[in-house]
């Protein structure tokens, strides 16, 4: 059996209503299940990026991007797996203010790229970003004290390799 | 019947004017040379009627009985004529009874431009009266849609429908149109779509490949060319005969790439698939080199992937990049119409005969005769067969009819049996499998065509899917014929049922009324054959006849179709009983 792992699906698309609709109908097709998503505009005026992540074979994702890439409003569809991409997730925690200066909590908070970016009285708001693993991690030193809330974004990539997908679809243009 | 009535239509021509939305419409199907579509109208779409009406001696609305027979017989005229099929219906329920159709249409790569009303732009998410999000519905299932809420899109996004509807890989687009659009008054000027930047509908031929291809075809010692509906949709009959013709390969098709090339073609080795020839599925497991045209390996034809044609090469000439490899590992592919490609391979060809080769199916043919072929034709037991109606059909048509067929046993008789002597000569539900698909898309198909015999064969279970078109049949006054092989029974369903549950005829037993009094309640000359001998004169008066006919043969109750590839199984582990 082949492997699953982790792709993150770049898909740029023109700005319409229902476009996501129909990229999601083609994972629903086949079962898949959409671990994040992201749209943002991208580098390209009037272009739309998405960008999934998904846990499945390669087989498996080489026909679901020729898929996506078919649909005709998309102009351009990518997969990657983990070690061809820069990428980065962000995550809130809220935790009640009595463990503002607990020990561990602000041991935690050394971590490089978390930081607090809202104090009040009944809690505090501490902003995380990184791997999806450091997220994890994040997440189970917190759980304990009490999460009022947490959210984390979906992925955001961008490839390694100095892959010309602007200039791929600047001749679209 | 209306009154005809005279109303001056304005020239329409490429001057802005200010018309409504709904006539707007109108404007956009006569700039895309529409002159017919089938529909059923309602509250949403009430004001691109009323257009209709006005515009009835341009464009001709074919009022079918239930909007999917509006889907199935705008496939049928899609089909035989290579033209747009056109549909039109209201919102809600009348939108949603498209969707069999549209699914239909994606699966098979029929181009069709499906228009709805939908409810004013305001009560959009209201959950109004016959409000239904028909462009979520039909996203998977489309082409491309979309939903239209002022009337100032409506010449840009049907141009783009019929655009992208008939380039590249046909298939379905609907477009849903908002009441209050189809009021609204624009300048209306229309300019056909040439292109749209993010979709490129027939990718270019590398001319490496074809020479790659045709290297290996001409090294080939056992190539086997099996040819799908690319070719009929690509136009490319004449370049596949001549490939074939000069390479000396023994051709088989899928069930769509019916009639492409003559049935009585000497290398026309006729069908592959689960219901396929014997002498093709066997020979799939053999060949050196198999050449797909416009195939996409569905799963009926390949039967179980692990053991399918792993000892040969593959070349793959397809138009839809996505096809590649999804199914079967291609060693070549070529992109491209197939028109192009094979264009471009014949010069690179080498003449060739492979003789010995080409008996090899010449004597499994023998063994499938003997074993299933004669039995079906030429029975000696008492019941009628299907194959003897189809045999007759033939010999009465000389071949020149097309077939329009339903789903289920009768359809695999008809696509083995039928002789073609013309392309776009079988049409046919593949890849959805739709009962009820026949009769409905006989209609499109005969007015697409009136002057070609169309002959719509079903089963008895099919046919009663869709039974009410004989209404459409009989007011505009269609002469389609129309044969129901009456076997009493769901008779593929039941056959699965004998060979692999232990004949547990779980609902597949039908009770059924009689054909030929309904058939006559609709004003159609109609009989009902039980006996062989009465069979040839039936046939000869149902060709005759100048109008509408419909003829019951009641056949072998519980007749099986074989060839077989089970479930699951190779292609060559293929059963002739």
């Amino acid at each position: 059996m082949e492997e699953k792992q982790n792709f993150t699906v770049s898909v740029y698309t023109e700005n319409n209503v229902g476009i996501l609709n129909r990229l999601s109908a083609i994972f629903l097709k086949r079962h898949i299940n959409i671990e994040s998503m992201t749209v943002s505009k991208s580098e390209i005026d009037d272009v739309h990026r998405f960008t999934f992540v998904v846990i499945v074979t390669k087989t498996l994702i080489r026909k679901v991007v020729g898929q996506l890439e078919k649909q005709i409003e998309v102009i351009k569809a990518f997969y990657h797996t983990e070690d061809e991409i820069i990428y980065n997730e962000t995550a809130l925690f809220k935790i009640s203010s009595e463990h503002l200066y607990n020990e561990k909590i602000q041991k935690k908070l050394k971590f490089r790229r978390a930081h607090i970016i809202f104090i009040t009285e009944p809690y505090f708001v501490i902003e995380a970003s990184g791997l999806k693993a450091d997220i994890d991690n994040m997440y189970e030193k917190l759980k304990p004290f009490g999460l009022l809330q947490f959210v984390r974004s979906g992925r955001i990539a961008i490839t390694r390799p100095k892959m010309a997908i602007s200039e791929l679809l600047q001749e679209i243009n | 019947m209306k009154e005809t009535q005279t109303i001056e239509i304005k020239d329409t021509s490429h001057k802005t004017d200010r018309i409504a939305g709904s006539e707007a419409i109108i404007r956009c199907l006569l700039e895309e040379n529409v002159d017919i579509l089938y529909g059923y109208p309602g509250g949403a779409i009430m004001p691109v009627y009323d257009e209709l009406y006005k515009y009835q001696d341009k464009i001709h609305h074919v009022l079918t009985r239930h909007e999917q027979g509006a889907t199935h017989a705008a496939q049928g005229f899609a089909r035989i004529s290579g033209r747009v099929g056109v549909c039109i219906a209201t919102s809600g329920p009348g939108a949603t009874n498209l969707v069999t159709g549209i699914a239909d249409a994606q699966i098979d790569s029929t181009p069709l431009v499906c228009i709805t009303g939908q409810v004013a732009s305001h009560l959009l998410g209201s959950d109004a009266f016959q409000e239904t999000d028909i462009v979520g519905i039909s996203t998977p299932v489309t082409k491309w849609n979309y939903q239209i809420t002022k009337a100032s899109e409506i010449p840009e996004v049907m141009a783009k429908a019929f655009y992208i509807a008939r380039s590249g890989r046909p298939g379905p687009v609907l477009v849903d149109i908002t009441k209050d659009a189809q009021f609204e008054e624009i300048d209306f000027s229309y300019k056909k779509c040439e292109g749209i930047r993010s979709y490129k509908p027939v990718p270019e031929t590398d001319n490496s490949k074809v020479q790659a291809a045709a290297d290996l075809i001409n090294t080939a010692k056992k190539p086997l060319i099996v040819w799908g509906q690319g070719v009929i949709l690509g136009k490319a009959e004449k370049e596949l005969k001549a490939v074939i013709e000069k390479a000396g390969i023994p051709s088989a098709w899928t069930i769509l790439g019916a009639s492409a090339i003559p049935t009585s073609h000497p290398l026309n080795v006729g069908m592959v698939g689960m219901h396929g020839n014997y002498a093709p599925n066997v020979l799939t497991n053999e060949c050196d080199v198999l050449i797909a045209i416009g195939m996409r390996f569905d799963d009926r034809v390949t039967g179980n992937l692990d053991t399918y044609a792993k000892q040969a090469k593959v070349i793959h000439f397809e138009i839809d990049p996505a096809e590649v490899d999804k199914n079967v590992k291609t060693d070549i592919a070529v992109l491209g119409d197939a028109k192009t490609s094979l264009k471009k391979l014949l010069p690179l060809l080498n003449n060739k005969s492979h003789d010995d080769w080409h008996q090899k199916f010449k004597d499994l043919y023998a063994i499938e005769y003997d074993e299933v072929i004669k039995n079906d034709l030429y029975p000696t037991k008492e019941g009628l067969t299907m194959g003897e109606v189809l045999k007759e059909i033939n010999i009465q048509t000389k071949g020149e009819a097309a077939i329009v067929s339903d789903v289920g046993q009768h359809q695999m008789i008809a696509c083995r049996y039928a002789e073609f002597k013309n392309t776009r000569s079988n049409i046919t539900s593949g890849g959805l499998g739709t009962m009820g698909f026949g009769l409905p898309a006989a209609i499109g198909a005969k007015m697409a065509a009136p002057e070609r015999e169309v002959i719509s064969i079903s089963g008895d279970g099919g046919y009663q899917m869709t039974i009410q078109e004989l209404g459409t049949i009989f007011q505009q006054k269609v002469a389609v014929k129309v044969v129901v092989l009456n076997n009493g029974f769901l008779g593929m369903v039941r056959q699965w049922q004998q060979l692999f549950f232990d004949k547990r005829y779980a609902s597949t037993e039908m009770t059924n009324p009689d054909f030929v009094t309904i058939a006559k309640g609709y004003y159609l000359n109609a009989k009902r054959v039980t006996k062989r001998e009465e069979l040839a004169d039936a046939v000869a008066e149902m060709i005759a006849s100048k109008e509408a006919y419909f003829l019951e043969v009641c056949v072998e109750q519980e007749d099986n179709v074989f060839p077989m590839v089970p479930s699951g199984a190779s292609v060559s582990d293929i059963r002739l009983k």
